[in-house]
């Protein structure tokens, strides 16, 4: 079961949820911080790092001497990455989401292959967990490669050596958030019970509805004051998996790294129901497909 | 300024030369191309390069260059689309969001708009 933990907004509780789930969680388990931008799980899960790799992305690097400006690679190429000026073509290397269109049609053996570095793959063990997250390099625009690049090594480790699979996901709706959760089995989106919380989940329900994959809420904070949610959700038949209640020994417990199931019995509690009804959420869905 | 300048590409809000600058380049409406001689503009529109997820910059650099402009007065120009307009020598005149297409000529032509020598924007993704 590979879970995605996402949100509409930012510092909902994406991370709080995925290191508290990862703690309580007994069967075997891999941990994936793929919020590549600012990753923060190794600071609540505390990890042995075992392996930390860079991560490339094939680009083309123009011999002028051998182009004889026939535009064809400019003309390819749908993200500018290569551009005809006037009898100049240019590349904009950190423009290239790496198709090798240009590579491929190049007719005079101008473009070869050359690299691109994306950012830093680091692996290690949390606790009992296998540990996975990535690191993009300062001045990278894109994160998706990067993260593409962790979900082909996530999905080669479970190929290996079956176990479920926890995403921490980036927040926001567009490519990224994405790319997280478009090959899970189910998506957690955490909210808080604030009108920005609110609106910015409606945004995620939006986005990530489409995929026809079950999902289900936590909402964080709860008792803050927006109701919306549970109207929104019952609407929706969202069902709503946790409540985690707006209490300032969880603030202090967050502000000093550690994971919220240690705050009390009855938050453990919470996560071990949590994980229950994700695991529901999962099997309904298959025999809803069953039957279909 | 030498006399070589014939034509000058004004990103701008509307088709004509009393329309206001668009602050930006790779996103403006449009282009107004002034011919400095008879001070007459012609507009290209930019539409495709508003739609553009990213390259807007470049792609509105070759609409510029394209249009066989000498100098580019715009606003705000990014790094990518000022080395490319760079590249074939296209003079670019930023800051100018303030004026009409009309003043923003007169003024490079009188000497007011400097040579810029960097972008004066950040580039984003």
């Amino acid at each position: 079961m590979i879970v995605t933990v996402a949100s509409g907004k930012g510092g909902t509780g994406k991370t709080t949820v995925t290191a508290s789930l990862a703690t309580i969680w007994q069967s075997k388990l891999l941990t994936v911080d793929l919020d590549v931008e600012e990753p923060n799980l190794h600071l609540f899960l505390h990890p042995e790092i075992e392996t930390t790799s860079t991560a490339e992305m094939e680009i083309p690097v123009l011999d002028l001497s051998k182009c004889s400006l026939c535009g064809k690679c400019a003309e390819l190429c749908q993200f500018k990455a290569i551009t005809m000026m006037g009898k100049f073509l240019m590349t904009f290397p950190d423009m290239c989401h790496g198709c090798g269109g240009c590579l491929a049609i190049c007719p005079d053996g101008a473009l070869s292959p050359g690299r691109r570095e994306l950012g830093e793959i680091i692996r290690g063990r949390a606790g009992k967990a296998d540990f996975i997250m990535g690191r993009i390099r300062i001045g990278e625009a894109m994160t998706p490669p990067l993260m593409n690049i962790i979900k082909d090594e996530v999905a080669a480790t479970i190929r290996e050596n079956p176990m479920d699979v926890l995403i921490d996901a980036p927040p926001g709706v567009s490519c990224p958030a994405v790319t997280s959760v478009i090959d899970s089995d189910v998506i957690v989106l955490v909210t808080d019970s604030t009108p920005f919380g609110f609106h910015d989940f409606v945004l995620a329900w939006e986005a990530f509805s489409p995929f026809g994959k079950p999902m289900g809420v936590v909402i964080n904070r709860a008792g803050l004051g927006a109701s919306e949610i549970y109207r929104f959700c019952a609407d929706k038949s969202l069902p709503v998996l946790a409540e985690i209640p707006y209490d300032r020994a969880i603030a202090e417990a967050y502000s000093k790294g550690q994971v919220i199931t240690t705050v009390s019995e009855n938050l453990r509690e919470l996560f071990v129901t949590l994980k229950q009804q994700i695991e529901n959420l999962a099997a309904g869905a298959g025999q809803e497909a069953d039957h279909a | 300024m030498d006399t070589e300048i014939k034509k000058i590409a004004v990103s701008s809000d509307g088709p004509t030369l009393d329309d206001k600058v668009d602050s930006r380049f790779g996103r403006a409406g449009g282009f107004v191309v002034v011919d400095v001689a008879t001070m007459t503009g012609e507009y290209i529109d930019n539409g495709a390069s508003q739609v553009m997820a990213q390259g807007a910059g470049i792609q509105a650099a070759e609409l510029v260059a394209g249009a066989g402009a000498d100098v580019l007065l715009s606003g705000y120009v990014g790094p990518k689309a000022f080395q490319a307009l760079n590249a074939v020598g296209i003079i670019v005149g930023q800051d100018c969001d303030d004026f009409t297409v009309r003043e923003a000529v007169e003024r490079f032509l009188a000497g007011k708009v400097p040579a810029a020598d960097g972008p004066n924007r950040e580039g984003h993704s």
